[in-house]
């Protein structure tokens, strides 16, 4: 199983069957295929490659072009269940608005995240003094599109500042299949390569 | 109802003329009626046996029912052999395809150049306003007689795309799909005002003597052929008309007068006098008119886009813009998919990167090609048609 793949299986077990779900950066739509397949929901997908849109129609799916940063305004307020953010939020222009943005869209969201914590990450920082390269962050600095990297522990605060109630987590790591975890734990800032968390309202 | 004496053998030879007799008028949003309607369309492929595969395009501003076969007015091929042919996105093997001239239109279907049974002369000026509306009801009228109770798509580009709108508001239980290409849910102040330039063009010309000309006396032609030039401009993008003629000139060197020095000043001409010979003055009145009024928020909605497309939430809708489009911009597509998001509708939309404007919905456009077939490969399956 790789990575993107096991991901997928926490992100669609996290879903209840027969949900209005919006994918945000869905791509070629696998995970909305997956959701429709496995728990048979009403989905809906925002991509901002026309290939990827193209991709998700010939799969059958509704999805519209678009940008997580400019475009999550044209959803109407808690018209779906789930808002899924999957290894986008570090892509975006605006985190915090959009985070803020999938909880007035729908009444849960689901976010996956690189950890910039994870120990492969603060050893070649360390030891080699350049930005890391590692297998879930792939790219060099100059060509990545990752441009707000975080770690488990900054999540949590943002969340906390945002007043967003973190339901459950989950981490990934070393291709092996997700496991709860507890989204404050300090070890888990070491060991997670990536983490998915189920976000609501506080109030 | 009256109708053409063996329709069902027409349909098999690509359609014909259907009328339809004063127990049957077509009401109009106008306030009128129409007693006598005859609608001329083209169908290409057969229907299967469930009546699951038809297909209805609707045409744009100028266009009429000759899609994918020859223009028997011109001589040239269909005006979306694109789109519609075997291998193609709509492919007659696969699909039921109709496409019916608009009313008001003058390739066949009644408009103000046919006859009024109660004068007995042309209607001209008399003809009745009429609306995007009042084309679908007429569009439904054909869709009945032909049998056909649901339609698997509704299709159209530009004014096309605003009938394939108003099937969504009006008719939802009737359709299963929509795709709607470079259009808009209203037309825009900058739209009106082009509009308006090309219907003053026309009504400026001497012979139209107020609409009443007759078909064989002279007609105002000078006045159609710019409201013509002034609207091709319109679909056409900045760049691709540099990179079409740039200032290239049309001989050796400048006249120093006012022929047609450059190349796209002939260019446009030709688009012009050609315009002519296929086309009705007063129609044009009428139908730019029709475009003018199309506003499916305020008819509608009560004002809120959304809310004509509450009875469409089942209904797959296509939405597809063209990035150098400046007659109907990506931002009028995405309104459009705002709203049918915001009333819960399958939206699907697709900004396609382009230089060829408003008519690279006509053109060779792999992208768009590539686009629709997967959108209706992936409806059909779900439909159930092989």
């Amino acid at each position: 199983m790789t990575a993107a793949s096991e991901s997928f299986r926490e992100i669609v077990s996290l879903v209840q069957p027969g949900a209005r779900v919006l994918d945000i950066g869905c791509g070629e739509g696998a995970l909305l295929e997956m959701l429709t397949e496995q728990k048979g929901v009403d989905g809906r997908g925002l991509e901002i490659s026309p290939l990827g849109v193209q991709a998700c129609l010939s799969r059958g799916l509704a999805v519209v072009q678009g940008d997580a940063d400019r475009d999550l305004a044209d959803f109407p307020s808690q018209a779906f269940d789930y808002a899924i953010l999957s290894s986008t939020l570090q892509q975006v222009r605006e985190p915090k608005t959009v985070l803020a943005e999938l909880l007035r869209i729908a009444g849960r969201a689901i976010v996956s995240l690189p950890n910039f914590g994870h120990w492969r990450v603060r050893l070649s920082l360390l030891t080699r003094g350049r930005m890391p390269v590692t297998a879930s962050l792939a790219e060099p600095w100059w060509s990545t599109d990752n441009i707000h990297l975080c770690t488990l522990k900054d999540f949590v605060l943002l969340c906390d500042e945002l007043d967003i109630r973190i339901e459950q987590a989950a981490a990934l790591a070393d291709g092996r299949p997700a496991r709860r975890i507890d989204p404050a734990s300090a070890l888990e800032n070491w060991r997670a390569e990536q983490a998915i968390y189920l976000l609501s309202r506080n109030s | 109802m009256s109708r053409d004496v063996g329709l069902q053998q027409l349909v098999g030879v690509d359609g014909g003329l259907i009328r339809f007799g004063p127990d049957q008028p077509l009401a109009l949003d106008s306030g009128g009626q129409l007693k006598s309607l005859e609608i001329a369309y083209r169908t290409y492929g057969k229907l299967n046996a469930e009546r699951s595969n038809a297909v209805l395009i609707c045409h744009a501003l100028t266009g009429d029912q000759h899609v994918a076969s020859v223009n028997p007015l011109s001589g040239k091929p269909g005006w979306w052999t694109q789109v519609v042919g075997p291998g193609r996105p709509l492919d007659p093997e696969r699909f039921f395809i109709i496409c019916s001239n608009v009313v008001g239109g003058c390739m066949g279907t009644t408009g103000p150049s046919s006859i009024d049974p109660e004068t007995q002369r042309a209607y001209g000026l008399s003809f009745p306003m009429i609306t995007i509306a009042d084309m679908v009801r007429a569009q439904v009228m054909l869709v009945d007689a032909l049998g056909i109770e649901t339609l698997f798509a509704v299709v159209g580009g530009s004014m096309g795309g605003m009938q394939a709108m108003q099937w969504a508001a009006d008719y939802p239980e009737r359709i299963y799909s929509t795709i709607c290409i470079a259009a808009a849910a209203r037309h825009s102040a900058q739209n009106i005002a082009f509009h308006e330039v090309g219907r003053q063009a026309i009504m400026a010309d001497p012979n139209w003597q107020g609409g009443e000309y007759g078909p064989s006396e002279v007609r105002p032609e000078k006045g159609l052929a710019v409201a013509r030039m002034a609207a091709h401009i319109t679909y056409l993008s900045e760049p691709a008309l540099q990179r079409k003629f740039g200032r290239e000139l049309q001989g050796d060197g400048l006249s120093w007068g006012f022929d047609a020095d450059f190349q796209v000043e002939s260019y446009l001409r030709h688009q012009g006098t050609s315009f002519v010979d296929r086309f009705d003055a007063n129609s044009y009145l009428y139908i730019t008119r029709a475009v003018d009024y199309f506003d499916l928020a305020a008819s509608r909605g009560g004002g809120v886009l959304a809310n004509a497309f509450t009875g469409a939430r089942h209904v797959r809708f296509c939405v597809l813009s063209f990035t150098s489009d400046w007659l109907y911009p990506t931002v009028e597509s995405r309104s459009i998919v705002r709203a049918l998001n915001a009333a819960g509708a399958r939206a699907s939309f697709v900004e396609i990167e382009t230089d060829k404007g408003h008519d690279a919905f006509f053109l060779d456009e792999p992208v768009m090609h590539a686009t629709l077939t997967g959108f209706l490969d992936a409806a059909a399956l779900a439909r159930g048609i092989k």
